[in-house]
């Protein structure tokens, strides 16, 4: 028996956004599901109740008719204590939830025996879980309509231009925090024409920065702001004073502030004051993107757009809903999504399968009982930080002039105390004959050493071929047993011998004429 | 000729093959090069033979064998194709290690040449005769193995046998005992039982050890080999107290370590773990380090045809080529394409790793044969910098040089590993039959990357695609 997803209509204030759109639809239902979708539920978004219709989904009139035969419901805004009251007894429930800030919710929707997957709750740093990742779609939205707020109560070009009028100079805008929000306005803001600088307390995003076009401006102070999960941390008093100081600064140079700072579970951070806000140019812009959760400027009015010593300060907290179809379709997408790994096996049917980190995550209630927060996923030990990556490939010494490998001065030692012991020995027990020789091979491995460091990489296998090549001079060996002058009173097994050195030489003598032919034939072939 | 004469000869001849290594520090010098060593090997050849320690009825033998060996050796340097250079150079070593091998014994079983020697002398000679033998036999078999390893007669996994350190700890004890029953015999009959054994134990050793290596290693053990094959020679140098052999022996020897030691770095790998092998697996699950480590991303395919459209476009690009390009004989294709490209004022290099190939510089030679010029090809260090700058990298049968985990994932089996940095150009096309892992046996990350693009198929059939929908 195929489940029913259902649909409401968003109540909360200002919501324009649906939880699925047409599109969706179709691909919820090839997965097997019936989906209903509440009347009226996608006006906002300009999903009209026909579209609905013809992408195969119900349309059922009133919240309580949709609640009640939906074995499913897929929510945008955090539910209602009377759409709570709505959900089904052991009913399943997927949204934004946000179960840190919510307690009571929670405690209702336990009470209700219900199955809950909080989006807000997705293990981010899954590579598997990205594309079922709401806040990122979501924020990528609000970024690129926080810059056309701007753009709107901004009185110039974002471009600079030189017409006929004259020259007009290019907006200059500072974006505060470089996360999905940050990224998404700075690429917006870039593409508009302006110029951008972005700032954040975590250094490795400025390669990200710098790709979309913008420049990263540095906070003159060293600490690590990365706080796990993709997300900033709370940095000490030393860094906020430097980083007070860039920003006014910042403030003063710049027409267009946006800000999206914010750390998880505490108030936004403090980042323009009213002074920097008086010492921007008249007609400059703010949008300050966390303004729901207090604000980063301190002159912002959550929901509103004000002016104030001549700077328009945009706190819009419904940036998503300005753009609601496109929020809706990347919502609905992500839902969508995270049905497939609900539903592996296609018949609309789901399974809650806790073994699962990333669905282990997302469920903050299972029939009823509370399983939040989730138990940290297993991932593997932190990812490298740019610096140990590069401590690890460090170029190797290779190739030119004569340089060996940097070993380490203890190395060194030890294998100058061996080769002395060994000297040692040498001396004390070997002929003076014997090292005669010793000595000129020694010598001759040095020698060797230094003329091959010298050799150009492009021709190491001409190296090898004629290494080889005069390496047949061990024909020499042989040729010296053939046939040694007579020697007197030895029983010299003659046939034997020689044998074995016209074995010798024979061979010897293929790799000597094949080796220096085949270098020639390969070294003739090297022309610029 | 006399002794003094013949020795004066040899320091001549020295002193060339030295100049003949120096010579190949650049192609410009390296043709003379090789003429100083074929010169320098002339003269020592002639010095012996007309010298004091070759009577005139040893000169019949001596030309036949030449003659054989001349004829022989000639007709294989011409006939081989470029892609088979590591087989030959493979087959080569493993005819001065048997040469080394025999010299050996037949100095064991002449009489004449321990005659004068007393005490700790002949204990000396007795151990230049075992080692040399010892070292010659490794060579010849290892050669043997490492040359059907590379001409496909034998797989490329490695054998890997239980207790493989182990076996190789007993040969070694096996053989150090039997040195010592050699040099304690009283005649030659008894110690050429202990000499025998241990020809045969090192006979099992090479083929041992080469069987463990995997084929990525394969650059490391031709050096390797190539190395050894030296030292053979300076062995036999010590054998016969001829100071030639031993000069020669020894800069061949230190060439194929350093070599090695070059081809061990460019894949971050210490030599000692690519000797006891094990490495290259190829078999068994490619090693997948927790959820964030799996390569995320689709991978998305491409035609010949709009491949040579980003070519066509592209300002500069950059060709990687690998041991696929060498298999399907593309490097002429690659050539024309090249060719192509830089009439129409496209900026084409090529970007060589170090162990690209079966054998250290084996990409180049390729390069070089399809008339490729030299000054286009560039190593990965001069290289490496560039790819941002890049429109199109081009990778052509190469997979784990260019695996972007040998940066990014630590716990990859080749993580450090210094790699082209492909992806960093605008676009990079990956040309690959499938979707397979390399040597290593690890996947590989840029095949899913978004601005990968692949080009299924034979190498050289999708080039000449692509040749074919450039010029049209």
């Amino acid at each position: 028996m195929p489940l029913m997803i259902g649909v409401p209509r968003e109540t909360a204030v200002g919501e324009k956004r649906v939880a699925t759109v047409p599109e969706v639809v179709e691909k919820l239902i090839k997965l097997g599901f019936t989906v209903a979708v509440e009347s009226g539920a996608g006006d906002a978004a300009n999903c009209s109740d026909e579209s609905y219709r013809a992408a195969g989904a119900q349309i059922i009139e009133g919240a309580a008719q949709l609640w009640a035969s939906s074995d499913i419901v897929f929510k945008v805004s955090v539910p209602t204590t009377e759409e709570v009251n709505l959900l089904r007894e052991g009913g399943h429930l997927i949204g934004f939830i946000w179960p840190a800030q919510n307690p009571e919710l929670m405690a209702q929707l336990a009470a209700k025996k219900a199955t809950v997957l909080a989006i807000d709750c997705l293990p981010r740093m899954l590579s598997r879980a990205q594309k079922m990742d709401a806040l990122t779609s979501q924020a990528g939205v609000a970024g690129y309509r926080a810059v056309i707020e701007a753009a709107n109560a901004f009185g110039r070009f974002f471009n600079g231009q030189i017409t006929a009028a004259g020259k007009v100079p290019p907006a200059k805008v500072f974006i505060a925090g470089a996360g999905v929000a940050g990224l998404a306005a700075i690429g917006t803001a870039a593409g508009l024409g302006a110029i951008v600088r972005a700032n954040d307390t975590r250094a490795e995003v400025a390669d990200q920065v710098k790709s979309l076009g913008g420049e990263f401006v540095k906070v003159e102070y060293e600490e690590e702001g990365g706080g796990g999960g993709g997300y900033a941390k709370v940095m000490s008093e030393g860094f906020q004073q430097a980083q007070r100081e860039m920003y006014a600064k910042q403030a003063k140079e710049v027409d267009i502030i946006i800000t999206t700072a914010l750390i998880p579970g505490k108030p936004a951070p403090r980042l323009i004051t009213a002074e920097m806000v008086q010492s921007m140019k008249p007609g400059s812009v703010i949008v300050d993107m966390a303004a729901e959760r207090g604000g980063n400027c301190e002159l912002t009015e959550p929901g509103q757009a004000v002016v104030k010593h001549g700077v328009t300060i945009v706190g819009y907290t419904d940036l998503n809903s300005r753009l609601a179809k496109q929020s809706s379709t990347l919502y609905g997408t992500n839902l969508f999504r995270l049905t497939e790994e609900l539903c592996k096996t296609k018949d609309g049917n789901i399974n809650v399968n806790m073994e699962d980190d990333a669905i282990r995550g997302l469920t903050i209630i299972k029939d009823g009982t509370v399983t939040w927060p989730a138990p940290a996923p297993k991932l593997p030990p932190a990812p490298a930080k740019p610096a140990e990556t590069k401590a690890i490939v460090a170029p190797k010494g290779h190739g030119h002039g004569g340089g060996g490998a940097p070993a380490s001065a203890g190395k060194t030692a030890i294998i100058f105390g061996v080769a002395a012991v060994l000297f040692l020995l040498i001396g004390v027990f070997a002929p003076a004959a014997f090292l005669g020789h010793f000595t000129v091979f020694v010598l001759a491995c040095f020698v060797g050493y230094m003329v091959v460091w010298n050799v150009t990489p492009a021709l190491h296998t001409p190296l090898m071929s004629v290494t080889n090549a005069i390496s047949s001079i061990i024909a020499i060996g042989a040729l010296v047993q053939i046939a040694p002058p007579l020697t007197e009173g030895f029983d010299r097994p003659d046939g034997w011998i020689r044998w074995l050195a016209v074995a010798g030489i024979a061979l010897t003598t293929v790799n000597m004429f094949g080796g220096f032919a085949v270098t020639q034939r390969m070294l003739a072939m090297f022309r610029k | 000729m006399s002794a003094s004469l013949a020795t004066v000869s040899y320091i001549g001849a020295t002193i060339l093959f030295i100049l003949s290594l120096g010579g190949l520090s650049n192609p410009e010098s390296s043709r003379r090069g090789n003429l100083y060593g074929i010169i320098g090997m002339t003269i020592a050849v002639l010095a012996t033979v007309f010298g004091p320690r070759v009577s005139m009825a040893g000169i019949p033998w001596i030309m036949g064998a030449m003659a054989v060996g001349a004829s022989v050796g000639l007709i294989a340097a011409r006939k081989v194709l470029m892609t088979q250079m590591p087989e030959l150079v493979a087959l080569m070593h493993s005819l001065v290690g048997l040469a080394a091998a025999l010299v050996g014994f037949a100095n064991y079983i002449d009489p004449v040449a321990s005659s004068q020697l007393i005490g700790s002398e002949k204990s000396i000679h007795e151990m230049e005769i075992y080692v040399g033998i010892l070292i010659g036999a490794v060579t010849f078999s290892g050669s043997i193995i490492a040359f059907g390893k590379l001409s496909g007669k034998i797989g490329g996994k490695p054998l890997l046998l239980p207790g493989r350190h182990l076996l190789n700890l007993l040969g070694l004890l096996v053989v150090i005992f039997f040195g010592w029953q050699f040099m304690g015999a009283e005649n030659v009959n008894s110690g050429m039982v202990a000499l025998t054994v241990m020809t045969v134990i090192a006979l099992l050793f090479g083929i041992h050890m080469v069987m463990a290596i995997g084929g990525a290693d394969m650059p490391v053990v031709i050096s390797m080999l190539n190395s050894y094959s030296g030292w053979a020679a300076a062995a036999t140098g010590f054998m016969l107290s001829n100071d030639l052999l031993i000069v020669t022996g020894a800069l061949v020897g230190s060439s194929g370590a350093i070599l090695s030691y070059i081809m061990c770095s460019a894949m971050n790998r210490n030599f000692f773990s690519v000797i006891a092998g094990g490495f290259g697996t190829g078999g068994g699950s490619p090693a997948k380090a927790g959820g964030e480590a799996q390569p995320a991303g689709e991978v998305v395919p491409i035609s010949a045809v709009d491949t040579a459209e980003l070519l066509r476009e592209a300002k500069s690009v950059i060709i990687v080529p690998g041991y696929g390009m060498a298999v399907a004989q593309a490097q002429h294709t690659v050539y024309e394409i090249t060719k192509h490209l830089r009439e129409k004022g496209v900026n084409v290099r090529f970007g060589i790793h170090p162990v690209a190939g079966r054998m250290p510089g084996h990409m180049n030679v390729l390069l070089a044969e399809a008339k490729v010029p030299y000054d286009i090809v560039m190593e990965m260090d001069e290289i490496n910098a560039d790819f941002p700058d890049t429109d199109v990298s081009m990778v052509i049968g190469a997979n784990d040089i260019v695996n972007p985990a040998a940066q990014d994932d630590p716990t990859s089996p080749i993580a450090g590993m210094p790699v082209l940095e492909v992806w960093k150009a605008k676009t990079s096309i990956v040309m690959k039959r499938s979707m397979a892992s390399g040597y290593a046996g690890v996947d590989n990350p840029l095949f899913y990357k978004d601005n990968n693009r692949m080009l299924f198929g034979d190498a050289k059939k999708m080039l000449d695609e692509v040749l074919v929908a450039l010029k049209s």
